[in-house]
């Protein structure tokens, strides 16, 4: 996207602490993933009258983490605020989260993000509680009624809100890809489940008014959902129609952004400082040793791996991208060495396909050491690598946990078995075989009939050979 | 009729002297014959009551009784009690059966009180004369033509006329000790923290507690002492578990001071006759009493009632007839219409407009002149009482600047119902804990004494209390 | 501070999302005037160097620990007007 259309696009990003045992105002467990409707909850976060919350002690220590990951100041103090609206999945109808104005003091402020198109600050970062789910039937605006599902409601969210730094969707999805790479590397979000990670994206053209778009769900989602509400907007001014404060949904099954509410005014949310929860002091000494305790974060794993096992710094970029794929990088390295075939099949090559077939690493299901197995014996030229490959594909598409080279699908390579192929081929196609000691492209027709006949398998270049041999042994 | 006092017959239930179930059957047979009149009771748990009752004389066998061994209890309707309907006297939550018990509840239980059922009180809390009840209006059981004060009008008028042994309240700006004066009985609001408020239905969470109404001092101390003490599910609960009921009766050397502020120009003569009375028997038993100013006490109200409307109108955003409660069901097609529907038929007038002035003073552009105004002010009162504890044991004054109104004076007129919390609402803004202890009365309508103390010193409050019971007797119509 | 208009009262019933019938808006807005003008005695007051009160007790670093514990999720949704199977029911978003 070109800097004349005055675009600007902030995010915030709500990542959900699931290190956690439970939820951060209650003992309800935080892992509500796969349970029945309503079956994850108790009296406090489904707001029932009379209850308290009460903090996480674990939930403090997690998000200091990811502030000294983001490079923040960390408060000193925070304390919780109430934040007042209404809605069907926000069981008290406030969040308990934090603020800035007002004697509000969020746990950590001005930290900043490295990415390859540019340096993204971040704005704040806030503990805070996540509501519920809505379903529909059918789309949101379809559907008669909304279904309300309060397992997540409480859960512990951290808040990353940036400065409105990032350049295009493109860089949107980026920074969200490394974020989400950083916070797997701390322990305290695992991205990888549905929902772990959601955002809002704050979108702004030509110095029009701001939208926010809501519910986006997932990386490739950003993107999706920014490309086309920057086509709208684009579109909208064409035609000349002023854009008003807004906050639209996101539809991810039409892709397409829907208007949710268009806000009277400035948002009313009437913050004030949450009453049933007392202030948090977080000592020096606290910070201190959690940063002892920090683990290796990408761009230091990155740096690392160039210089440990001599890869490019592209590839050490693309495998500290997730922290899985860095991960099975390492862990196939520590029994045998081929670091660049490792790489590149996984930065590329694995990723590549994961990526195109809306896979993830957790599909799959060998063991590193056995890739590791497999690259070597290609460095000894006991495999191609295109059959290397290919194999390791195989095994990730039919989720299977070790390569198979089976009889059936091995390639056929004695000249026999070729040659009886082909004469079948030939006693099949007369007309082509005549044709053939005339005109080369009907060689090309016989090859791709015995492919056929031997499903792929016939060594190509044996049967080339083999084929060409017959027409001029026949003429 | 001579009332048995809670602590005599926990006292001879443990001895077997008293039969637990046939002390809870005499109260509901009092309930039964009274409360058709007074109407002090939305809910008479009468068959949890004889279970409860029952097993304490199973347990009794056992000698593994507690310290309010078959007292029947009456709980304040805006404490939830499992299994009990639990309303606030607001018809957007009946029906609402609370699935856990609070805290204090459940020490009560624990100290084998029985809880005979929920009294009535101003819808949510948000009254002072119990006729803001969306059901009915409870009354003074000194006088049927009269308010028995509020919000926990219905605990008060039950203690008062003997349908229950003791009672809880809640006093977020005087609910437990404005109705304890109109009704003549003892009510204590603890130090802010001493009692854990998980349970307590909340109006304004950084003003109320939990606290005892009895018929006699000893009796509320000891209910007191059965509910204090830090609980996990209140983060702001920070008391001891204490015995209260260890009375060291003497004025000597008691140093008194008595405000100004609070014999202002509303006060009858007859209140501040009978509160300068009692204050004079305790000088002539030794006490040293002092007049002073407390000067920021002149703004408590508009402070107190800022902050209390405004934590009341997020707490109370939660009604909204989705997950329990009442839900208009006349279809509305969108979720807003829907909220705004049920709250329309769910809250009554008082709260919409306690709501709605909630809502405008935290509103962007108004906070900073009226929320945090009103904190600023209240820091102001903490520190004004702060000095004044530095050189007084206790502070004394009227509970109420009158006696009990008549019904429907002040429902029309809201600022002068709001007026009349003007002697309460400091130790809320403060936190500090105060006893209302009747001593007097005018035209047959009570009269009470207000105790107020640093935080935590409830025992040295309860002390003075008991003193002064001791030289005025209890109070007898 | 001015007076309460109509129209501040019904943007004030539209964020607390209370339905008001033309009486009680009209009740209201008089009600709300007298006692916001009451509020005002609070402006005699030099408060420019007091810290707010937001919570009377100094008490601090309140935590839970992350130790799981399973609820009465059925006595709760029990307790639910409308549902749908085990979905709390709702009217429609947009």
């Amino acid at each position: 996207m070109k800097d004349d259309l005055g675009l600007k696009i902030g995010l915030e990003v709500h990542c959900q602490l699931t290190v956690l045992k439970t939820k951060l105002f209650c003992s309800c467990p935080s892992n509500y993933r796969g349970e029945d409707p309503n079956t994850n909850i108790c009296e406090v976060c489904t707001g029932m009258p009379g209850t308290l919350p009460v903090l996480n002690e674990k939930a403090v220590e997690a998000a200091v983490k990811i502030a000294l990951a983001l490079d923040c100041k960390i408060s000193e103090s925070m304390n919780f605020f109430r934040k007042n609206y209404f809605y069907p999945d926000l069981p008290k109808n406030f969040q308990i989260t934090q603020y800035d104005k007002a004697g509000g003091s969020p746990i950590a402020k001005e930290g900043l993000v490295e990415t390859i198109a540019g340096i993204i600050r971040i704005r704040r970062i806030q503990l805070e509680e996540d509501p519920g789910k809505l379903s529909y039937e059918g789309t949101i605006v379809s559907s008669p009624i909304s279904l309300v599902d309060y397992n997540r409601a409480g859960v512990a969210l951290v808040e990353i809100v940036t400065e409105p730094d990032l350049k295009s969707p493109k860089h949107a999805r980026e920074f969200l890809q490394k974020l989400r790479s950083i916070l797997e590397h701390i322990g305290v979000c695992d991205g990888s489940l549905e929902g772990a990670m959601r955002c809002d994206a704050n979108v702004s053209l030509f110095g029009g008014k701001r939208v926010e778009v809501k519910n986006i769900s997932s990386f490739k989602e950003v993107e999706r959902a920014l490309n086309f509400e920057i086509t709208r907007q684009k579109t909208m001014a064409n035609v000349a129609k002023a854009e008003g404060m807004e906050t639209r949904h996101w539809d991810d099954v039409r892709r397409v952004t829907v208007t949710l509410r268009v806000k009277e005014a400035e948002e009313d949310y009437r913050y004030f400082p949450e009453p049933d929860l007392v202030p948090i002091t977080i000592s020096k000494e606290y910070v201190a040793d959690i940063r002892k305790r920090m683990p290796e974060l990408p761009d230091g794993r990155k740096a690392r791996f160039v210089k440990q096992y001599v890869i490019s710094e592209e590839i050490a970029g693309v495998l500290v991208g997730e922290k899985l794929l860095a991960d099975i990088f390492e862990e196939s390295l520590r029994t045998r060495m081929a670091s660049n075939l490792l790489g590149s099949w996984l930065a590329i090559d694995i990723l590549g396909y994961l990526n195109r077939s809306e896979k993830t690493l957790a599909d799959m299901k060998f063991k590193p050491k056995d890739l590791a197995e497999l690259a070597r014996k290609v460095e000894k030229k006991e495999l191609t690598e295109n059959t290397a490959k290919s194999v390791v594909i195989k095994a990730i598409e039919q989720g299977k946990s070790t390569f198979e080279f089976a009889k059936e699908g091995a390639a056929i390579t004695d000249e026999k078995s070729i040659m009886d192929a082909v004469k079948e081929v030939f006693e099949a196609n007369p007309k082509a075989v005549e044709d053939a000691k005339s005109d080369p492209k009907a060689i090309n027709f016989l090859m791709g009939q015995l492919m056929k006949a031997t499903k792929g398998r016939a060594d190509h270049e044996l049967a080339r050979k083999t084929i060409e041999q017959a027409i001029t042994a026949g003429s | 009729m001579k009332m048995q006092s809670a602590w005599e017959i926990a006292e001879g239930v443990r001895k077997g002297s008293i039969s637990a179930v046939e002390i809870v059957e005499e109260f509901f047979e009092r309930i039964e014959k009274h409360d058709k009149e007074i109407r002090a009771f939305i809910t008479v748990s009468k068959d949890s009551a004889i279970q409860q009752a029952k097993e304490i004389e199973k347990k009794r066998r056992e000698k593994k009784l507690g310290r309010l061994a078959g007292v029947p209890i009456a709980v304040k309707d805006n404490i939830c009690t499992r299994g009990i309907e639990t309303t606030c006297a607001s018809k957007i939550l009946k029906g609402y059966i609370p699935p856990y018990d609070a805290t204090a509840v459940r020490m009560l239980k624990e100290e084998g009180a029985v809880i005979i059922g929920k009294t009535n009180l101003d819808e949510f809390g948000m009254g002072s004369s119990t006729e803001f009840s969306a059901f009915f209006a409870t009354k003074n059981p000194r006088n049927l033509n009269h308010v028995p004060g509020g919000s926990s009008g219905g605990s008060a008028a039950a203690v008062a006329k003997g349908l229950s042994a003791v009672a809880l309240g809640t006093d977020t700006g005087g609910s437990i000790r404005c109705p304890s004066a109109f009704c003549g009985v003892v009510g204590v609001k603890p130090t802010y923290g001493l009692v854990s408020r998980y349970g307590l239905i909340a109006y304004a969470n950084t003003l109320e507690q939990i606290g005892p109404i009895a018929n006699n001092v000893i009796d509320a101390a000891l209910l007191l002492s059965c509910i204090a003490g830090h609980d996990p599910h209140d983060s702001t609960s920070i008391g001891e578990n204490k015995d209260y009921t260890k009375f060291n009766s003497s004025a000597k050397k008691l140093k008194i001071g008595v405000p100004r502020q609070y014999f202002g120009e509303g006060t009858q003569k007859a209140v501040s006759d009978a509160v300068w009375r009692a204050i004079k028997k305790l000088e002539g038993e030794g006490a040293e009493v002092e007049e002073i100013d407390l000067k920021s006490v002149g703004y408590a109200l508009a402070s107190y009632y800022i902050i209390a409307m405004s934590e009341a109108s997020s707490n109370l955003a939660r009604y909204d007839g989705l997950r329990y409660g009442f839900q208009d069901s006349s279809g509305a097609r969108d979720w807003s219409t829907l909220f705004s529907k049920d709250r329309k038929a769910g809250f009554g007038f008082e709260v919409k407009k306690r709501i709605m002035l909630g809502t405008f003073a935290l509103s962007a552009g108004y906070f900073d002149a009226y929320y945090l105004k009103a904190q600023k002010v209240r820091n102001l009162i903490i520190q004004d009482f702060q000095r004044a504890f530095k050189k007084f044991d206790v502070l004394m004054g009227p509970t109420m600047p009158t006696t009990a109104f008549k019904l429907g004076e002040k429902t029309v007129d809201p600022l002068a119902m709001y007026m009349s919390d003007c002697d309460t609402v400091p130790a809320n803004l403060a936190g500090i804990p105060a006893a209302s202890i009747p001593c007097g009365s005018s035209n047959g309508l009570p009269i009470g004494l207000q105790i107020m103390a640093t935080p935590f010193e409830e025992g040295k409050m309860l002390n003075v209390a008991k003193t002064l019971e001791d030289i005025l007797g209890v109070y007898a119509e | 501070m001015k007076g309460i208009s109509r129209e501040d009262v019904r943007h004030l019933a539209w964020l607390a999302k209370i339905e008001l019938s033309a009486q009680e808006e009209e009740t209201l807005s008089k009600q709300m005037a007298d006692i916001l003008n009451y509020f005002k005695i609070l402006d005699k007051i030099d408060t420019k160097s007091i810290e707010p009160a937001y919570h009377v007790r100094e008490v601090k670093n309140v935590f839970r620990p992350d130790e799981p514990r399973k609820a009465n999720p059925d006595e709760i949704l029990k307790l639910a007007p409308a549902k749908k199977g085990r979905y709390v029911k709702a009217p429609k978003i947009v």
